[in-house]
């Protein structure tokens, strides 16, 4: 234990017990966070983190277990009980108004009524304190996903928190916001105020926070101070093992294009959200092209323009090995070859409540030979479940679950075996491992790498920059709409990726 | 200190599918018990009466298949509109649409001794009326964005109100010593009995063959799949390359028509003409039949006929006890809340759950 015994801990969790259905999400696990920490909380997805600081900020009800604040134990009812004692939190998700301005958006906040013109005042002098610039009279939908965190870290911020808790923050910031935050929690400690900070990105973790408590399947399983490990004995920690390094072929492929896309401007479904902008991309036989780009800058627009779920303005927008698809609808698309798998999975990849074999019908009842005559194959459906089952290790207790009672991970090997193994001349896949425990992850990159290598073109759309690199042979960047030149790999580097999604180069 | 909390369930056990529903009527029984005491009956005769008596003899039997037709016809449709998020209430208008287009036919060429061909055409007659009619709501759903729970139950108004004017004034029977019906419908216009002196006609064997083919329609076709998955999951449905407009049409038009169908086949079978009363509000009563059913063809025959017991049931203890319809309103609208209060079992689990202490 490196952290010093003299001092009382400002909040010290014991036991905690949370259970979601079969799920144990949080098995008796102690927290002890110490004035003025920075304390990282590390975890895959689905470790059981959001679960404890839901608990610590009265979201969810322990089912065993104790909390204390400084030295007194507390029960925490509600939110409003642990913002009264001094806990703050920022969440992943935001909850803001969008057409209510950022003054409002706090007011309606804060526990006590206060008038508008006065919270405005103490939201400027407060964004001016610690380095978060905010114009209180503009309405939230004007706001980039980066200034939309500024105000629920003011937010926070005004209730004079002694805790700060921070869920994931730098998940939807570009790297150059992710620098600003840095800077922001820097003098936030530096007036004493401890900072929990929930990440699984180590690098952070590592240059951040001065103690670790590592979760995994609900339980903690090492405590350390992360600036003496390297990210490779935090991630092991973390996932168990050894990380599976990927094989990568090194040589950038040179086929025939199959994928063409010419000028493609799609208007936006709704005025808060984001179209396409005059995109354009050639996608090679063989090849793995990356979008990399921060969520919400036409990510789902353009993976609905690429799979016919919203057709082209034109045919000859978009070219699929020669023909001019952009006004076929995605089951002429998947006739001609291309595959895709959507970034939700439950809900738009597949029915939560149907069985695996009705969803293997879902993308597969145009071209996998499951329907004759608009009846159905049901023994050929079960047996492509069995198929995928076998290539992707999905893991499930009866041969035939709803697709709801598949883990995440085990749930997005089924939906990307679902195309993989189809054999797609192009597959697009948008998100492919988010959310997804890192054994699950590699085995799909592998999967995406060896069909490009076996002569597909795969087109991956993800806002895992890390995953991108490792994977893609080229990487284009979205922002607002309009995508950059793609450019191979090698001569790109972070910052200058990171650049672009910010919308600057 | 303890309370109850609803977890939901990651999968629906098998055994519960089946066990809601019954849960459902062992509930409704249980309230009818209570309602009965507070009447002053014996509760025990009044059972005996309502739930044994209709099924106790042939006569009973045939009552039962005769009710439960029309209810089972057009709780069919409703469920393949039901499992596809089309919440259409208006079956008892597109019933009385199907009765009066296909009896427009039989009181057209009353007297002329139509040939053959006239039952056919009635029965097609009564299928497109509903249909038809059915696709007002799913036009207005489809094209303005109009909420079809409210269309098609405002449209049940207009057909009663058609069909009121119809046989008061054009259609009426002008031998009927000015009761507000048609003729009766000739012999040509009438659907055959299955057995001489009964009541039971062609339109039972039709209802089994409707469910027959909606069982398999729904198990085994795309088309099948593709109503079941743009209900549970619309954006997926999108990804499969359905068109949930297109298909909002076709389930209308399902529903429509053999509500239609149902309508025509009462009329022209069991009623024999036109009449303010042709329905006791067997389109409503289907809705309880639809997802008494599990919105599934077979599971809303077993319900369907459940139905019609109470019904007869109903009837006998306005004879035989004096008791009023409305007590068998009351039990057909405890059962459809007690089916969509079982079904909160199926989706989640109940617990009693100790707060952590402070």
């Amino acid at each position: 234990m490196t952290t010093p015994l003299l001092d009382a801990p400002l909040l010290d969790a014991t036991g905690l017990v949370k259970r979601f259905g079969a799920l144990l999400a949080n098995d008796h696990v102690d927290l002890r966070v110490m004035p003025g920490e920075a304390h990282a909380l590390l975890g895959e997805n689905g470790a059981g983190k959001s679960t404890l600081v839901k608990m610590l900020y009265g979201l969810l009800q322990p089912e065993a277990g104790h909390i204390a604040w400084e030295g007194r134990p507390i029960h925490l009812p509600e939110p409003r009980a642990a913002r009264a004692l001094g806990i703050g939190m920022v969440f992943q998700h935001f909850s803001l108004f969008d057409n209510l301005t950022v003054a409002e958006n706090v007011a309606l906040a804060l526990d006590a009524a206060e008038p508008v013109p006065r919270i405005a005042a103490r939201l400027a002098e407060v964004s001016r304190a610690y380095g978060l610039p905010l114009e209180p009279a503009r309405e939230v939908w004007r706001l980039s996903v980066g200034e939309r965190q500024r105000i629920e870290i003011v937010r926070c911020l005004m209730q004079d928190p002694r805790l700060l808790i921070l869920d994931e923050p730098t998940s939807v910031l570009t790297p150059q916001e992710a620098e600003g935050l840095f800077a922001t929690l820097d003098r936030i400690r530096a007036e004493g105020r401890a900072v929990l900070y929930i990440s699984h990105k180590l690098e952070e973790v590592r240059r951040l926070c001065e103690t670790a408590t590592i979760l995994r399947h609900g339980r903690v399983v090492a405590r350390t101070d992360p600036r003496t490990e390297t990210a490779a004995s935090l991630a092991r920690m973390m996932v168990g093992s050894e990380v599976a390094a990927l094989r990568h072929a090194a040589a950038p492929p040179e086929g025939p294009v199959r994928l063409s896309v010419r000028g493609l401007s799609v208007a936006p479904d709704d005025p808060h959200g984001v179209g396409l902008k005059d995109i354009s991309l050639d996608l090679r036989r063989g090849e793995v092209l990356g979008i990399a780009g921060v969520a919400g800058n036409g990510q789902e627009a353009l993976f609905a323009a690429l799979s016919g779920e919203v057709l082209a303005p034109r045919a000859e927008q978009i070219i699929l090995d020669g023909a001019a698809v952009g006004r076929a609808d995605i089951n002429a698309r998947r006739r001609k070859g291309a595959a895709f798998v959507p970034e939700e999975r439950l809900g738009h990849a597949a029915a939560p409540r149907l069985t695996l074999s009705d969803n293997a019908l879902v993308s597969g009842h145009a071209a996998s030979g499951m329907v004759r005559h608009g009846l159905l194959d049901r023994g050929r459906m079960l047996g492509w479940v069995d198929a995928v089952t076998r290539a992707f290790d999905v893991r499930k207790g009866p041969r035939d679950p709803e697709a709801r009672a598949l883990s995440g991970g085990n749930l997005q090997k089924f939906v990307v075996g679902r195309e993989v193994l189809r054999k797609p001349g192009l597959l697009v896949v948008s998100q492919p491992t988010w959310g997804v425990d890192a054994g699950a992850a590699g085995l799909i990159r592998q999967a995406l790498l060896d069909l490009a290598r076996a002569g597909s073109a795969v087109l991956v759309i993800s806002q895992d920059l890390d995953e991108l690199l490792e994977m893609a042979d080229r990487i284009a960047v979205l922002f607002h709409g309009t995508l950059s030149p793609a450019e191979p790999v090698a001569g790109l580097t972070r910052e200058a990726i990171g650049l672009r999604m910010g919308g600057a180069a | 200190m303890r309370r109850l909390v609803l977890e939901r369930r990651a999968e629906t056990p098998w055994a519960l599918t089946l066990a809601s529903p019954l849960l459902a009527v062992g509930l409704t029984l249980v309230s009818a018990v209570l309602v009965f005491l507070a009447m002053g009956r014996d509760p025990l005769e009044a059972l005996f009466v309502y739930f044994i008596m209709p099924v106790s003899d042939a006569w009973g039997l045939q009552e039962v298949a005769v009710k439960a037709t029309p209810l089972v016809l057009i709780a069919v449709g409703l469920a393949l509109c039901y499992r596809s998020n089309n919440w259409n209430i208006g079956a008892e208008g597109q019933f009385l649409m199907g009765a009066m287009a296909g009896g427009w036919l039989a009181v057209a060429t009353h007297g002329t001794g139509a040939g053959a061909w006239l039952l056919p055409a009635m029965l097609v007659m009564g299928a497109l009326g509903g249909a038809l009619f059915a696709l007002i709501p799913a036009l207005l759903k489809t094209r303005f964005g109009a909420n079809e729970i409210l269309t098609s139950l405002m449209l049940v108004y207009v057909a009663e109100l058609l069909l009121d004017w119809l046989v008061r004034g054009p259609w009426r029977d002008p031998q009927g010593f000015n009761m507000p019906q048609t003729v009766v419908f000739a012999p040509e216009a009438t659907i055959p009995l299955l057995m001489e002196g009964g009541r039971l006609n062609l339109g039972t064997p039709i209802m089994l063959l409707v469910v027959v083919l909606a069982a398999l329609l729904v198990a085994r076709t795309l088309k099948g799949f593709e109503i079941t998955l743009v209900g549970e999951a619309p954006r997926a449905a999108r990804f499969a390359g359905f068109d949930a407009k297109r298909l909002t049409w076709t389930v209308f038009a399902i529903a429509g028509g053999l509500a239609g169908l149902a309508g025509v086949l009462e009329a022209a079978g069991t009623v024999r003409m036109l009449q303010p009363g042709l329905s006791p509000g067997y389109g409503f009563t289907a809705i309880i039949v639809a997802f008494l059913g599990r919105l599934n063809p077979v599971g809303c025959l077993v319900a369907g006929v459940f139905l019609a017991i109470t019904f007869i049931g109903g009837e006998n203890a306005q004879i035989m006890m004096q008791m009023p319809l409305d007590v068998t309103r009351v039990f057909q609208g405890l059962l459809l809340f007690y089916v969509l209060g079982c079904d909160t079992l199926l989706l989640y689990r109940v617990r009693w759950v100790r707060r952590a202490e402070a």
